[in-house]
């Protein structure tokens, strides 16, 4: 049993938070985030150079070969730092997908490997899938032709969408997709599925049973499309996080390349799910800290009645609170990194509790800072109310901690008995 | 980065549960959670058979009777121990406090007399910090040792002294300078507790159990090779003690908080007169997952932990963290139980779901946030040496 960072790993983190305080301090991210395009595209390059976009990929795909417990450390400090970039998008969302069509589209991989093309990932749909864990009962459909794929459908929350160069996007074969589909699902869809928000939402008995349907079938595939061509639609949506914003995506038969077969898209979900938690969770533990510091430091030097305010105790243990909370959300989220790293049984477990604890803690520590500075936490100027925004991203991310509580009872009380 | 077990891990588990398997009590396993586990003959017997086995003290030097393992095999042990629910032992102050204190500070004669004795529970500990008038101001003791010809005399009162009815020996801050600044003054005695003037009487705790005493002292004369460290230096060696009484005691609490969740699980399966566990209501389930995301932060906090105490050899400050945050969790998951119990929770004894586990639970949980350190006293400590705010006194 070994529970820290390596000396390598060590490394990393100073590097990485060196190269974020340089090029990223706090106020040239308030600056990016209230302008557009909301960040700095030339940092991709950067990050890129520095080997952070393929750490985890095989190197026989063109990556470092090491896990996600090296990326845990960049996820951290990139949360730390609040980096205005697709890096979650690309590096905790879509590059399972890519890997997974290493060997037929290793284009793909390769342009987000040399930082050419950052990515993301589409799941979510206006009345359909809300989450990764539901996206298989997608409603966007992929029809195959004379000359390839076409998406049609709406996706929605995509994150950083307006500034990634490609989408995964999850979607299900229809019309021609036949001989893609896997032999269960070979049924009784001849007809492509209309886009969300069409007519047959108006019929609630056909939509279950198609959601039925689909459940059982879990015929999803995944297909990217490219972001800069125009043939797909952007729809930018206000956020209330200016530094990881979210988008909607139109298509309408718009061309696709196919990454994972129809019907086989579950297992690369769930593993980008899975990946995605412990991600944002290590994410949220350099926001939680992050904040916690900024309440530590002011409170150690504003003085109010003749003493630094954190020498009083009703603002000193709520900052020794946020303290705890944040390190137990550390020991989760490098927990749940491991896990995921290491094909782990536990890996759901220790994502969905790294999720619930390391969310509520960013967003607790955050409030103690704003309610420790006093008004200057309050104001736009000061950046704790970019992390703290953060911090509530990353909570409502696939679902509150009482989503993630809802499956860690079931595997609980559900079971059969200990 | 590696939570699984070493190949000499897993092997040194392996044995372990084995060696459970063999020598727990017969029957152990289907007793009665709150009757038949707390019996002190069969507590000192178990403590018997962990050292006769090598595992009292696996991680002392070889040199002091112990094992001379690494930290992570004194982690399994507790594991283990608590997966098994196997008895307390009786010497916990020893083993936990006593022993590294003297490890740290103490004279080769103090280690060859105590250190073996310790593990073999020949000599049980207790421990005489805390006074009527000194409790988290500790250094505000007033017991006084004062020098007489090749040694001292002790007067004054100790309380809360958990396991002093039974121990054979004490660690005992005193006031040798009256002088000095209070930290200044003090001095870290072993004191037998068969000597005369030596008279413990038992605190009753809301519980109803007499788990800790009062000490008395009258006229107690204590030999100077029996003062740890310098004298009027007792406080450096106290700071030791309480250091690895919080560092080393986080993986016994978490397990033991582990065993809790267990039965609480366990509890909320269990169907009522109309068929309805209390493991259906979505705010029960809720809050059982919270506590089982808690129990998980705790462990693995600890474990984290344990890797800086490999690394220098002194338990870190997290330690306290693991102490509060376990104390107010535990606190949380009794409440539930309770709750899930409903009405009958106001039965005790033989009516009473499982004897009265749970009500015995629930209101010992009290004392968590008081012993081995106040929450508040923990979280000044948090504030002040570990986040580093100022001193708030």
């Amino acid at each position: 049993m070994d529970f820290a960072f390596s000396e390598e790993q060590e490394m990393l983190r100073e590097s990485a938070r060196d190269f974020l305080a340089t090029r990223h301090p706090l106020e040239r991210v308030a600056e990016l985030a209230d302008g557009e395009p909301g960040w700095d595209p030339s940092s991709w390059g950067r990050l890129a150079s520095l080997g952070w976009l393929g750490l985890s990929v095989a190197e026989d795909h063109g990556g470092a070969g090491a896990s996600l417990v090296d990326e845990a450390v960049l996820f951290e400090e990139t949360g730390r730092a609040l980096y205005p970039g697709p890096f979650l998008a690309t590096v905790g969302l879509a590059l399972p997908a890519l890997e997974a069509a290493a060997k037929t589209v290793p284009d793909a991989l390769a342009a987000v490997l040399a930082g050419e093309r950052s990515a993301t990932l589409a799941w979510a749909e206006p009345g359909g899938p809300r989450t990764i864990a539901e996206s298989g009962s997608a409603a966007c459909t992929a029809a195959q032709d004379g000359d390839g794929w076409h998406l049609t459908g709406t996706k929605r929350l995509v994150p950083d969408v307006a500034i990634a160069g490609v989408a995964v996007v999850v979607a299900r074969a229809g019309a021609a997709g036949g001989q893609h589909r896997g032999a269960a699902d070979a049924g009784d869809r001849g007809q492509p599925r209309e886009p969300a928000g069409a007519t047959d939402r108006d019929q609630p008995q056909e939509r279950a049973a198609a959601d039925a349907d689909r459940d059982q079938n879990g015929g999803a595939g995944l297909w990217l499309v490219d972001l800069t061509d125009g043939r797909a639609v952007v729809v930018p949506r206000s956020t209330v996080d200016t530094t990881r914003r979210l988008g909607d995506l139109v298509l309408d038969a718009t061309p696709a390349a196919l990454l994972v077969t129809p019907g086989e898209a579950a297992p690369v979900l769930a593993a980008t799910r899975l990946r995605a938690l412990a991600a944002v969770a290590c994410e949220a533990v350099g926001v939680a800290e992050r904040a916690r510091r900024f309440a530590t430091e002011h409170a150690g030097q504003r003085e109010q009645f003749g003493r630094p305010i954190g020498s009083y105790q009703a603002v000193s243990h709520r900052i020794a609170d946020a303290y705890v909370a944040t390190e137990l959300a550390r020991s989760l989220a490098y927990w749940a990194a491991w896990c995921v790293a290491s094909d782990d049984e536990q890996a759901p477990v220790a994502c969905a509790a790294a999720k619930s604890a390391a969310g509520e803690a960013a967003v607790l520590a955050a409030e103690t800072a704003i309610q420790c500075m006093g008004g200057i936490g309050f104001t736009w100027d000061h950046p704790l109310h970019r992390l703290y925004k953060r911090a509530q991203w990353i909570d409502a991310f696939e679902g509150h901690g009482a989503v993630h509580r809802g499956e860690l009872a079931a595997a609980l009380l559900d079971g059969p008995p200990a | 980065m590696d939570f699984r077990d070493t190949p000499e891990e897993a092997s040194f588990r392996a044995t372990l549960r084995d060696w459970l398997g063999e020598n727990l009590p017969a029957g152990w396993a289907e007793r009665d959670p709150k009757a038949g586990r707390s019996d002190e003959a069969e507590a000192r017997a178990w403590s018997r058979k962990l050292y006769e086995a090598g595992y009292a003290g696996l991680t002392w030097p070889k040199r002091y009777g112990g094992g001379g393992a690494p930290y992570t095999f004194q982690a399994i042990l507790l594991e283990e121990l608590a997966r098994t629910e196997a008895p307390d032992h009786v010497n916990v102050i020893g083993l936990g406090m006593a022993g590294p204190t003297l490890m740290a500070h103490g004279s080769e004669a103090q280690k060859a007399r105590h250190l073996e004795p310790i593990l073999s529970t020949e000599q049980i500990f207790c421990q005489g910090f805390s006074e009527p008038g000194a409790g988290s101001d500790l250094a505000a003791l007033r017991t006084r040792a004062v020098r007489d010809g090749d040694g001292f005399v002790l007067e004054g009162q100790k309380v809360w002294s958990s396991f002093a009815h039974i121990a054979d020996w004490c660690i005992l801050l005193a006031r040798t300078n009256p002088e000095a600044a209070k930290h200044r003054g003090l001095t870290f005695f072993l004191v037998d507790m068969h000597a005369p003037g030596v008279e413990v009487r038992p605190l009753r705790q809301l519980t109803g159990d007499p788990e800790f005493n009062e000490i008395f002292l009258t006229g107690v004369r204590v030999p100077a090779e029996q003062v740890v460290g310098e004298v009027d230096g007792g406080w450096a060696v106290a700071m030791t003690t309480l250091l690895h009484e919080r560092g080393t005691l986080g993986f016994a609490l978490t397990t033991r908080l582990e065993v809790l969740l267990r039965r609480l699980v366990t509890l909320a399966r269990i169907p009522d007169g109309s068929g309805r566990r209390p493991a259906d209501d979505p705010l029960v389930r809720d809050r059982i997952a919270r506590q089982w995301v808690e129990l998980q932060g705790l462990r693995f906090t600890n474990y984290r932990a344990l890797t800086s105490l490999v690394r220098t050899g002194v338990p870190g400050p997290e330690g306290s963290v693991a102490k509060l945050h376990w104390s107010e969790s535990n606190q949380r998951l009794t409440k539930l139980a309770l709750e899930l119990l409903g009405p009958d929770a106001q039965l005790d004894g033989d009516g009473a779901v499982w004897n009265g586990y749970w009500q015995y639970q629930q209101l010992r949980s009290r004392g968590n946030t008081i012993e081995a350190g106040t929450s508040e006293v923990l979280r000044n400590i948090i504030a002040e040496r570990v986040v580093g705010l100022p001193r708030s006194r």
